[in-house]
């Protein structure tokens, strides 16, 4: 049992989320409810055994991967996440009696890949997780399968991410071929060695390339809009939080672990997407009417901050990339917990932004949370979001990058127009037709949750989990 | 020095009071604001009476570090001490001027206001770099709120070139904060007062500061973001974006741009002689043409921000010392002026100067008021900007003799484009029907305005109870300054007397004719 103390958060998420499949197999619709619960507690509990051996054993199962504090810190924001997803799901699918149980149990495996994902210090077992997050969220975006949309956002990201994990596995291949090995450690030795040959470097580019998709980075973003718009929004806001966190994550130890000695090759290519992202999920979001399809754009937006974190490498730009991934997400799923909460007065979701007019004299406090998440965003402080931004800078200029920390400022400047645009609608434009008032208390206080954490009231977080991101970070090194 | 964490209490007593606005009705939320604005105001001027100007720089000084690179640092020094006493004063002012004229969303307008409040006093007292940044750019937000809910008809344009120009000029400033914090291994800003960057680092970092001061102030090219926002916002609002806002920009230049980086000020004084000369002069001449009674002292407002920057950039003891008094007195005029535009648009609800006229016939108690301020306002001797014009002046002539007379000139315009203004509104004859029947000031306009009045004849006539608590700091900014002071072009010398000639005994100098 010793051996497998390391996986223990996987080995639980892998069994409960058999056992629970069974459970929903034979309890049917009527168990839904139990089911999701227990998925919630079970990835709780996976959360709290990542204390121990998962987060200090190292290099196990001949290094395949790794159980460090890196990938700890990963799983410690992956696993609430998805919960959080779970959570949000409830009284989402009911409404159209179409929810089986199944959606929890995906998200559990989808964990487990994910999981897989930011401990993965070889390609196989990096691919491995990736897929298996990746298959899980193909179906979950087609979960409502009887609407055209997510039909369609299903396939498109189906088709779309087999060509990318196309380009991942050949980029795999390439790396493989030309090193003779999966291994992290051994690529960093076989990039060690001198110029890297140009088969090297067509592989790392295309693995980035692939990586790049998963994590919805220009120029690899086409489907993210798409995909966030038709997908139902539980699992859109499943999408953007937890599995770009990990996808980032992922791509932060490969580049570091596995390709730090070529830092100079692929840093121009990271630099590239950070800057396009950012400026791109800044200008494509201004016409958008859908709100999902404007923070899928915001996600885009934001995925490029953390690369500048990524581009400045060191222990500094590692640290802020797992500090602005943890509060990233929590911006995110209390933004998207609060576009859930858009219904019409026949309990009907609605998604137009020109819907939230007037929203702070009909919901004050709902438009508030929508305010705070959207300055926060932004990065505009005194709200929390503006500290992460910071961070990411700060690793770019003390690594030398000034220039690139001054392009990316001047993003955010460009990005707050259309963070502006909803706080406009919501407080400077007449009422419209007022939302229905839901009765989701979980949900209520999770939103409540994380806007009390991204306020100002979040700089007294600060501290500590930067110290927790800085002793992450430094397992990598 | 008390136990007592003054600074923050000073911070959070609008901060609470702001959040129990949200959760009451309009009436109360009001008084609630009334009440905790004049607390902080009295709790300001206690502080006043605590401040030692002979004491050590930093006085009140609280550090609270919360990890990971946040410090919770506030301090003051008398440059800050005056500047929070003007925010303090203006603002129970703005919330009585917002007593009627505000009538939709009450409380959430009371709760910017004080949220607002909370974080000017925050960015002057703040003694952490970042958290300086937080204060300094989380004023945009209310004042985005403010402008963008209860401003007039182009409300919505004139809060989004408000927020993002601003927000433009200050992100450049927080690069360089952050280069600064790497370079100098410290966020602190009396130790970053102390420290001496790289010299080719300075222009750089003198240029990202400017680029957010400059906009803030606001200096020429880049103010044209305030008139809209002027003209547009409500009356309080106006009152506290040229009372105090705007300070915020020459606050930033003492603070940081001189003292931490000179060499990089005093390659660009040029420069700034320059745009601040432009300020002086074209923007009074646009105030001339203006046909907007909010915009004419909008104008207005940047051509004496120009003053405060000719004061800054002479770099010598009069400037400076100028600049600060120029500052208050037109935080005071400026606020005043705004309100006397709010007093006559509640009744006629027109900005338009063409409505107005004769006034001085059926509001004489306004005219007499509006006349003061109008006074004050050209710098006439007694009143408030008299004291800082003049010394900015002195300041600036020893620098350079062009920059004095664009300096004055700039004066001259003042009183062409004022007085005609105050002609135009107040005497003659009443151009419409309903500028004639208008009511005299009420007793709470009297409450609003005369406060001010008296502020600034005192001002004007004993300017020392002001300039005493920073007069020891503008020395310790000018030490820094003392090796990069332009040398100024007007060599003044004692004159050298003829010998006296008795009459009678004139002759011609050369004899033998």
């Amino acid at each position: 049992m010793g051996r497998f103390a390391p996986i223990l958060p996987e080995l639980m998420l892998s069994l409960g989320g058999t056992i629970l499949m069974m459970v929903a197999a034979f309890t049917g619709r009527r168990g839904s409810t139990i089911t999701n619960w227990l998925a919630v507690a079970l990835l709780l509990g996976a959360a709290a055994a990542l204390v121990g051996a998962p987060s200090h054993a190292g290099a196990v199962f001949d290094g395949l991967i790794a159980a460090d504090l890196f990938a700890s810190f990963g799983k410690a924001i992956i696993f609430p996440a998805a919960a959080v997803a779970i959570i949000a799901a409830h009284g989402w699918f009911e409404r159209e009696r179409e929810h089986g149980a199944e959606y929890a149990v995906l998200i559990v495996f989808s964990a487990v890949g994910m999981s897989v994902m930011v401990s993965a210090t070889s390609l196989i077992s990096l691919y491995v997780g990736l897929e298996l997050q990746s298959l899980a969220a193909y179906v979950l975006a087609s979960y409502r399968r009887t609407d055209e949309r997510s039909a369609e956002a299903g396939l498109k990201y189906f088709v779309l991410g087999a060509l990318a994990s196309g380009i991942l596995l050949y980029g795999i291949s390439l790396l493989y071929g030309f090193t003779g090995t999966m291994n992290f450690t051994g690529l960093a030795a076989a990039f060690g060695r001198g110029a890297p040959s140009l088969g090297l470097l067509f592989g790392l580019v295309f693995v980035l390339a692939g990586l790049a998709f998963k994590a919805s980075v220009v120029p690899f973003h086409m489907w993210t809009p798409d995909v966030y718009e038709g997908a139902p929004t539980p699992v859109t806001a499943f999408f953007a939080s937890a599995p770009k966190v990990a996808a980032v994550l992922l791509a932060t130890r490969l580049c570091i672990e596995g390709l730090g000695p070529a830092t100079d090759a692929w840093r121009q290519i990271v630099i590239f997407a950070a800057l396009a992202s950012i400026f791109l999920g800044a200008v494509g979001a201004f016409g958008q009417t859908n709100i999902k399809r404007l923070l899928a754009y915001s996600s885009i937006n934001n995925v490029g901050f953390a690369l500048i974190g990524l581009a400045a490498a060191g222990p500094q730009g590692a640290s802020s990339v797992l500090f602005y991934m943890a509060v990233y997400i929590v911006m995110t799923l209390g933004a998207f917990l609060c576009v859930l909460w858009m219904r019409n007065e026949q309990g009907e979701p609605v998604e137009s932004i020109a819907s939230l007019s007037g929203l702070a004299q009909t919901r004050p406090a709902f438009a508030a949370a929508i305010a705070v998440f959207m300055f926060s965003l932004a990065g505009i402080p005194p709200l929390f979001g503006f500290w992460p931004k910071l961070l990411v800078f700060n690793a770019a200029v003390n690594a030398g990058y000034i220039a690139l920390a001054v392009a990316g400022i001047l993003g955010t400047v460009v990005g707050a127009y259309y963070y502006l645009k909803i706080v406009k609608v919501m407080y400077m434009d007449e009422p419209v037709e007022p939302y229905a008032r839901l009765r989701e208390p979980v949900q209520g206080l999770l939103i409540l949750l994380a806007a009390t954490a991204v306020s100002p009231l979040g700089y007294l977080f600060a501290g500590p989990l930067a110290a927790m991101s800085d002793k992450a970070a430094g397992s990598l090194f | 020095m008390t136990g007592l964490p003054l600074l923050s209490i000073l911070i959070a007593i609008p901060l609470v009071a702001g959040v129990l606005c949200l959760f009451v009705r309009a009436e109360a939320a009001r008084w609630i604001a009334l009440l905790a604005t004049l607390i902080d105001f009295a709790l300001s001027v206690y502080l006043w009476t605590l401040f030692d100007p002979g004491g050590p720089q930093w006085q009140f000084v609280e550090r609270f570090p919360l990890g990971g690179g946040i410090n919770w640092a506030l301090g003051i020094d008398g440059i800050a001490l005056v500047l929070i006493v003007l925010t303090t004063f203006l603002m129970p002012i703005c919330i009585g001027a917002s007593w009627r004229a505000i009538g939709t969303r009450v409380s959430e307008y009371m709760a910017y206001f004080l949220l607002m409040q909370a974080l000017i006093i925050g960015s002057f007292a703040a003694q952490d770099l970042f958290l300086f940044y937080v204060f300094f750019e989380g004023g945009l937000i209310p004042m985005y709120f403010i402008i963008g809910i209860w401003g007039g008809a182009e409300r919505i344009k004139a809060s989004y070139k408000f927020f993002l120009y601003t927000l433009f000029g200050s992100v450049l400033m927080l690069i360089a904060m952050i280069y600064m914090a790497a370079t100098a291994q410290t966020t602190s800003i009396p130790d970053l007062m102390a420290h001496d960057f790289a010299k080719g680092a300075q222009t750089f970092l003198f240029l990202a500061f400017l680029a957010s001061f400059a906009v803030k102030l606001p200096m020429w090219p880049v103010h044209t973001w305030l008139p809209d926002a002027h003209v547009q916002a409500p009356t309080a609002g106006s009152v506290i974006l040229a009372g105090v806002l705007l300070k915020l920009g020459g606050y930033g230049f003492i603070r940081f741009s001189l003292p931490m980086f000179p060499d990089g000020a005093a390659q660009f004084v040029p420069l700034m002689f320059v745009l601040s000369g432009i300020a002086a002069i074209y923007t009074s001449l646009v105030a001339l043409v203006q046909t907007d009674m909010k915009k004419l002292i909008a104008y207005s407002s940047v051509a004496h921000m120009g003053f405060v920057t000719f004061g800054l950039f002479a770099m010598n003891r009069q400037g400076i010392e100028g600049a600060m008094m120029v500052m208050l007195g037109h935080g005071l005029v400026s606020g005043a002026l705004f309100l006397c535009v709010g007093v006559v648009y509640d009744r006629l609800h027109t900005r338009e100067i063409a409505a107005y006229g004769g006034l001085s016939d059926n509001m004489p108690g306004y005219a007499l008021l509006f006349m003061v301020f109008t006074m004050a306002s050209i710098g006439l001797p007694g009143t408030s900007n008299f004291v800082g014009e003049f010394l900015s002046v002195v300041g600036t002539y020893r620098a350079s003799t062009w920059a004095a007379v664009a300096a004055t000139f700039s004066t001259i315009l003042a009183a062409a484009y004022m007085l005609w203004l105050y002609w135009r509104i107040c005497f003659g004859r009443a151009r419409t029907p309903e500028a004639a029947v208008m009511r005299d000031l009420s007793a709470r306009e009297w409450w609003l305005l005369a406060p001010i009045a008296a502020g600034v004849f005192w001002m004007g006539i004993y300017p020392e109870t002001f300039m005493k608590p920073f007069r020891a700091d503008v020395g310790r900014v000018l030490e820094r300054m003392e090796r990069v002071a332009p040398a100024g072009d007007s060599h003044l010398r004692a004159g050298q007397p003829k010998p006296a000639v008795i009459v009678g005994e004139e002759h011609p100098p050369e004899g033998g004719h």
